[in-house]
């Protein structure tokens, strides 16, 4: 057997985007806001259980998250929501092959047509509606806290 | 025109070198010079030692994939000046272990479009073995598996792919896209032999559409799309709504039929 | 193809939590804007507030049924992203038995906080 140098890109194989087309964006950033969810979900499955105790531990538990950092990352958990569900919605009719979204099989003519051209409408309207959304968002936080 | 441009290939021999490196070389280039013929020129002019993989120079054969300004492509159908006007870099196919200089060891490819059975198969074995006559199928059948049959298994969606970058158990989009190619094939009723490798834990479930095997592939095989059709296949299984579909029967020709007025006898048979 | 059967209803769980945690997310963060199932007062986290919603048997099982989905969803798409570190493969028994006992645990804390409210203060 000969010498053999191991090239596996490792997990920066997931992120590098150099010369990448869009989806490969929205793939890293849907893990990064699917992970961000749940580590929050987490937290939040304890904190809002709390409330079977009464109120005085619930407004304790609402007054110890009641700091700035906490209300930002809430924000952050809502963009991300925004984010992860429109493009997962996206992804499901994709995957589950729907000819609407990335269409059927067909012999390739140059310069060549791929399933990626095809759901990118889609992609347009989940992305348009996740930014309507996050300035929604956006408005209601800055009303609530008056920054 | 004419142009100078700087090469930046990345070197490694297992014999001398631990690590791979990178070397420059001046390369003059005319518009419409390709990287492999830029490659040629090196080795003509400047080191003769550049070891690469190349055949047809003309995109059929796929050997001469390889990493250029970090994208995967076939050296042989793309233009240096459509890359770069300044430097090119270029390395071995990321994802495969690396033999020398630009050679990746393509052998975990074939191994793992071997494990999805890419060949007919059928359960009349004595037709498939002696067959009298020929398959039937409609060009609406082929369109069905046509494009994923254009493959030239060059070995670049791997490189591409973001889940191969990390998982070594994952077959990959071109042997998911071949597994596919065969399932939906009519003369092939392999289906049922080839899901559990495909429906397992490191199978078709990996895909996340990132959908860069589809933007490197150089033949237009979309493999993403493949690999989204072989997921509805399995779930439509799984909930039982996945029509059978008919095995291609031989068809012979007609007993009793005439041919019609002028239209003349097909020429004798060469081989008997 | 157990993994298709997994698979599959990792979407389902995405699919119900599309409408479901978007249900959640309008009360909570378009709550100004919009101003729904805010029964006491003005603010949306206040526990009058929270306890109304809680003591509907409606908004407990939606509850229920989102702490499932969201949990399973989430646990399997963390899972499938360490099924493909394959540099952690002498690991991925153990995550496949540890996130089904980790979910299980989790979803029993969740669900059990909307059925003893219920039981408690409804």
């Amino acid at each position: 057997m000969f010498k053999r140098y191991k090239n596996y890109l490792g997990i920066a194989g997931w992120g590098v985007g150099r010369r990448w087309g869009i989806e490969r964006y929205l793939y890293i950033l849907h893990r990064i806001t699917g992970l961000g969810i749940l580590s929050y979900f987490l937290l939040h499955i304890f904190v809002t259980t709390s409330r079977i105790f009464g109120e005085e531990v619930w407004e304790f538990m609402m007054r110890s998250v009641d700091k700035p950092i906490f209300k930002i990352g809430e924000f952050m958990v809502f963009l991300a929501f925004c984010f992860h569900g429109l493009n997962g919605l996206r992804l499901i009719f994709i995957e589950l092959g729907f000819k609407l979204a990335i269409g059927e099989a067909e012999e390739p003519v140059y310069p060549y047509k791929t399933s990626l051209n095809k759901q990118r409408p889609l992609l347009f309207v989940c992305m348009v509606i996740c930014i309507v959304l996050v300035i929604l968002g956006g408005i209601n936080f800055i009303r609530v806290f008056h920054f | 025109m004419k142009r100078e441009i700087i090469f930046k290939i990345l070197r490694y021999n297992p014999d001398n070198n631990k690590k791979p490196f990178y070397q420059e070389y001046k390369v003059e280039i005319r518009e419409g010079m390709t990287v492999l013929d830029a490659l040629h020129k090196i080795r003509e002019t400047d080191d003769p030692t550049i070891s690469m993989r190349f055949s047809c120079r003309m995109g059929v054969c796929g050997s001469c994939a390889m990493l250029i300004n970090g994208k995967p492509q076939l050296a042989c159908s793309t233009q240096v000046l459509e890359v770069s006007k300044k430097m090119i870099i270029l390395a071995p196919l990321p994802n495969y272990d690396i033999i020398k200089d630009l050679i990746p060891d393509l052998s975990v490819l074939f191994e793992k479009h071997l494990s999805m059975k890419p060949y007919i198969k059928r359960d009349d074995i004595k037709d498939k073995e002696d067959p009298k006559e020929e398959f039937y199928q409609s060009p609406e059948d082929l369109v069905k598996y046509l494009q994923f049959a254009y493959c030239i298994k060059c070995g670049i969606c791997l490189a591409a792919c973001p889940t191969v970058a990390t998982d070594r158990d994952y077959p990959g989009p071109m042997p998911l896209t071949q597994a596919y190619r065969y399932c939906v094939d009519t003369r092939d009723n392999g289906y049922k032999d080839r899901k559990d490798v495909l429906g397992d834990s490191h199978g078709v479930f990996r895909c996340h559409y990132a959908g860069e095997c589809s933007n490197a592939c150089p033949k237009g095989v979309d493999p993403a799309k493949a690999i989204q059709f072989m997921k509805r296949m399995l779930v439509f299984d799984y909930l039982k709504l996945l029509k059978t579909k008919k095995t291609a029967q031989c068809l012979g020709k007609p007993k009793d039929a005439k041919r019609m007025e002028g239209i003349p006898a097909p020429p004798e048979f060469t081989i008997k | 193809m157990r993994e298709t059967k997994y698979w599959f209803w990792h979407i389902v769980c995405g699919f119900v939590m599309l409408f479901l945690l978007g249900l959640h997310m309008i009360i909570m963060h378009l709550d100004e804007i919009l101003g729904v199932f805010k029964f006491a007062g003005e603010r949306v986290l206040a526990f009058e507030n929270v306890a109304s919603r809680s003591k509907m048997i409606g908004f407990a099982c939606i509850y229920v049924l989102l702490v499932g989905a969201a949990l399973y969803h989430g646990l399997y798409g963390l899972r499938s992203m360490l099924l493909e570190l394959s540099m952690i493969k002498p690991l991925h028994r153990l995550i496949n038995i540890g996130f089904w006992i980790l979910g299980v645990i989790l979803f029993i804390v969740g669900a059990a906080g909307s059925i003893i409210f219920i039981i408690r203060f409804g």
